[in-house]
């Protein structure tokens, strides 16, 4: 079993939903960010998302697209993200690692070879925002060879139609982009959401996550009320970007951002399900 | 096998063998290059624009509605000219000069424009966003939205907004409402990220109404579609003005939608050669230019699958040209089709040999041309002694050139030749 569903099915007998928090490789620097990457499982952190730096992120809201742009600066690739990952499996082999990104960067370093890399580092799944399932046989052969979930988005938009088309093919969990809009800007209704998720029931026996719009450790408990799991990005990286001096990691830099995912984490975990 | 390797073989099967006019396929290709690389989100309103269009294309009352807006309200057909003392000038073929300067707005922007406001409006769309380089395809949106009383949403990037400051109040004029995008370089890559996510946050009621063949189909084939009027006409007046096909047509390409329109009808001609200009801005071989085709490399930005400026790592890189029109690191996905091909040549002009056509064609035939424009004239250098006396070539002018004004005298003042008077006048 993949780490992955392991770690899905033990929440499960917990009795209780998944926290998944997301850093940006690189950001602020390779060091600052390896060690909240490094801390994040021991704070609280069930998964965790890596976005992989891209310079034009079409679907983010002005603090990743910053996060993006201080990481670029400081020399992040690809490889260097996949570095990251595999220093951080040498210490935590059961925390799955999921990569988040646009495709550019992958077809520059190589599908194929991107696949396998990934999975050697300790990958465990990609999300690739601009590969729809109209286009996902870029990477899909790559991707099942090497082992990689291809984790899906469905959005408000993906109507009862067309869910089952989008979720052929699809692995690890499904990621509901709760709201029609760009990352942390604002944040779905819950009653919009609780009625967005029997669809995607009934089409899927994978966990289900909500991201996009999830800030605070309230609303994280919610999104893990009716659904499996909750992504925090925009939120973080805000704590992160207002702890730099002069956009440089400050003294408590890895602190914040740990404290902050240790409280999401303990709202998350409050939540019998 | 890496993405660059696998098209050559597969284009020849679905395309050689047939017309190079049939495309895109079902999957918005052009041979490689196109398709819909969109989040979630909004690929279902990438498939209902893309229903929306057919419909409408298969409407004969849609194209009733559209040529009446296109003659009398663009004005068309635009003239064909007889360009006899640039011809005389450059010492070889006869030039004709395709005047879409002529057209409301002063480029051929507005022809799909007109398109694609007509199919909002049957959509029931009732905001319009886009974005825009020079500001040429922002006014002529806004002028389309003014018409029919649509709100609209201009995404400019900062630094464009500086440089391009009369037609930001061309737009304001309008009443549209013209956003500066400050994010990543402030220029049009960044002013169309920033319409995507526009788009994205408003779904229900926007229309994104892009200015060039690319972004996720069904734009590349829509915006053509629209724009080949302008090779339509010209073919029809260049057998009627000298029996025959041009030896050549040519173009500046940035995201290529004026070249498009001119090249589709003549792809199957294989006796008309077509030439695409892209900017080479300060050299091919400087780190300062826009010349996608012939300096980058496929990949995926905007939607769709393309040649791309960009680093090892796949990170977009900025382009540079005097025009700001050209001033895109991507090309629209037909046109790295036919680059592959080989059916269209693509060349580059540099920003200088740019303004040195911009003067010659000024005072030879007292046409304007845009800076754009500018590029496609100062291939005619090269062209029309290479195709000879006897021989035709029929060139694209795009737009008219006042726009670019400012712009030319803070060059020639910096001691480009033959224009330190008109520097000091400006």
């Amino acid at each position: 079993m993949s780490r992955i569903a392991t770690r899905f099915a033990a929440l499960r007998k917990e009795g209780r939903g998944a926290f998944i928090p997301f850093l940006e490789a690189f950001d602020p620097d390779r060091a600052t960010s390896q060690a909240i990457l490094d801390g994040m499982p021991a704070a609280g952190a069930d998964l965790i998302e890596i976005g992989m730096p891209f310079s034009d992120p079409m679907a983010d809201g002005p603090i990743i697209q910053e996060a993006g742009q201080r990481a670029l600066k400081a020399g992040a690739t690809l490889a260097g993200t996949l570095a990251m990952v595999r220093a951080f499996r040498a210490r935590d082999g059961a925390t799955p690692v999921i990569l988040m990104g646009y495709l550019n960067p992958i077809l520059a370093y190589g599908e194929a070879r991107f696949c396998t890399d990934a999975a050697e580092a300790g990958v465990d799944g990609l999300i690739i925002v601009d590969l729809p399932p109209e286009e996902a046989d870029l990477l899909a052969a790559d991707a099942a060879r090497a082992g990689l979930a291809i984790i899906r988005l469905v959005a408000p938009t993906t109507d009862a139609k067309r869910l089952p088309h989008v979720l052929d093919g699809a692995g690890g969990f499904v990621y509901y982009v709760s709201i029609t809009g760009i990352t942390g800007t604002r944040s779905a209704a819950i009653a919009d959401l609780a009625a967005a998720m029997p669809p995607i029931r009934r089409a899927t026996d994978l966990p289900i996550a909500i991201g996009f719009g999830v800030k605070t450790p309230a609303q994280a408990a919610e999104a893990v009320g009716i659904a499996d799991a909750a992504v925090v990005a925009s939120a973080l990286i805000e704590t992160l970007a207002a702890s730099l001096e002069n956009g440089r990691a400050g003294p408590d830099t890895v602190a914040r951002v740990l404290d902050q995912v240790r409280a999401i984490a303990r709202a998350i975990r409050e939540v019998r399900r | 096998m890496s993405g660059e390797e696998l098209p050559r073989e597969r284009l020849i099967v679905t395309h050689f063998a047939n017309s190079l006019r049939t495309g895109p396929d079902a999957r918005g290709r052009f041979g490689s290059f196109g398709g819909r690389f969109v989040a979630e989100t909004l690929m279902p309103l990438i498939l209902e624009v893309e229903a929306a269009y057919r419909a409408a294309r298969d409407d004969p009352g849609f194209q009733v509605e559209l040529d009446r807006y296109l003659r009398d309200y663009v004005g068309r057909p635009s003239p064909l000219w007889p360009a006899e003392r640039l011809s005389a000038a450059l010492g070889g073929a006869k030039i004709y000069l395709k005047r879409e300067d002529l057209n409301h707005t002063g480029a051929h922007k507005i022809n799909s424009c007109m398109g694609q406001i007509l199919l909002a409006r049957r959509m029931g769309k009732t905001r319009i966003i886009a974005e825009t380089g020079a500001g040429q395809h922002g006014v002529a949106t806004a002028t389309v939205c003014a018409l029919f009383g649509l709100p609209c949403t201009i995404y400019m990037g900062a630094v464009d907004v500086e440089r391009q400051k009369p037609n930001v109040f061309r737009m304001q004029l309008l009443g549209a409402e013209v956003r500066p995008v400050t994010s990543g370089a402030a220029t049009l890559k960044d002013a169309m990220n920033e319409a995507l996510r526009d788009w994205v946050a408003h779904v229900a009621d926007t229309y994104y109404l892009i200015g060039t063949v690319a972004g996720p189909h069904p734009y590349p084939m829509m915006v053509r579609d629209f724009q080949s009027v302008i090779g339509t006409e010209t073919r029809a007046q260049i057998l009627a003005a000298e029996g025959r096909l041009p030896d050549a047509a040519i173009a500046c390409v940035g995201g290529g939608s004026n070249a498009m329109g001119l090249f589709h009808t003549f792809l199957d001609d294989e006796a008309v050669r077509l030439i695409g200009v892209e900017a080479a801005g300060r050299g091919l071989d400087t780190n300062e230019h826009a010349a996608s085709l012939e300096r980058g490399r496929p990949g995926v930005l905007h939607g769709n699958r393309t040649y791309l400026l960009q680093s090892a790592d796949g990170q977009i890189e900025e382009a540079h040209s005097i025009s700001a029109g050209l001033d895109y690191p991507g090309i629209g996905p037909e046109h790295a089709f036919l680059f592959e091909t080989g059916r269209v040549e693509y060349v580059g002009v540099t920003d200088d040999e740019a303004l040195a056509a911009f003067q010659l064609c000024t005072r030879s035939e007292g046409i304007i041309p845009a800076l754009e424009t500018a590029h496609a004239l100062a291939y005619l250098t090269t062209l029309a002694p290479e195709i000879g006396p006897g021989g035709v070539i029929v060139v694209n002018l795009s737009g008219r050139g006042d726009k670019d004004i400012f712009t030319v005298a803070r060059h020639l003042k910096s001691g480009s030749p033959g224009g330190a008077d008109l520097g000091e006048i400006l």
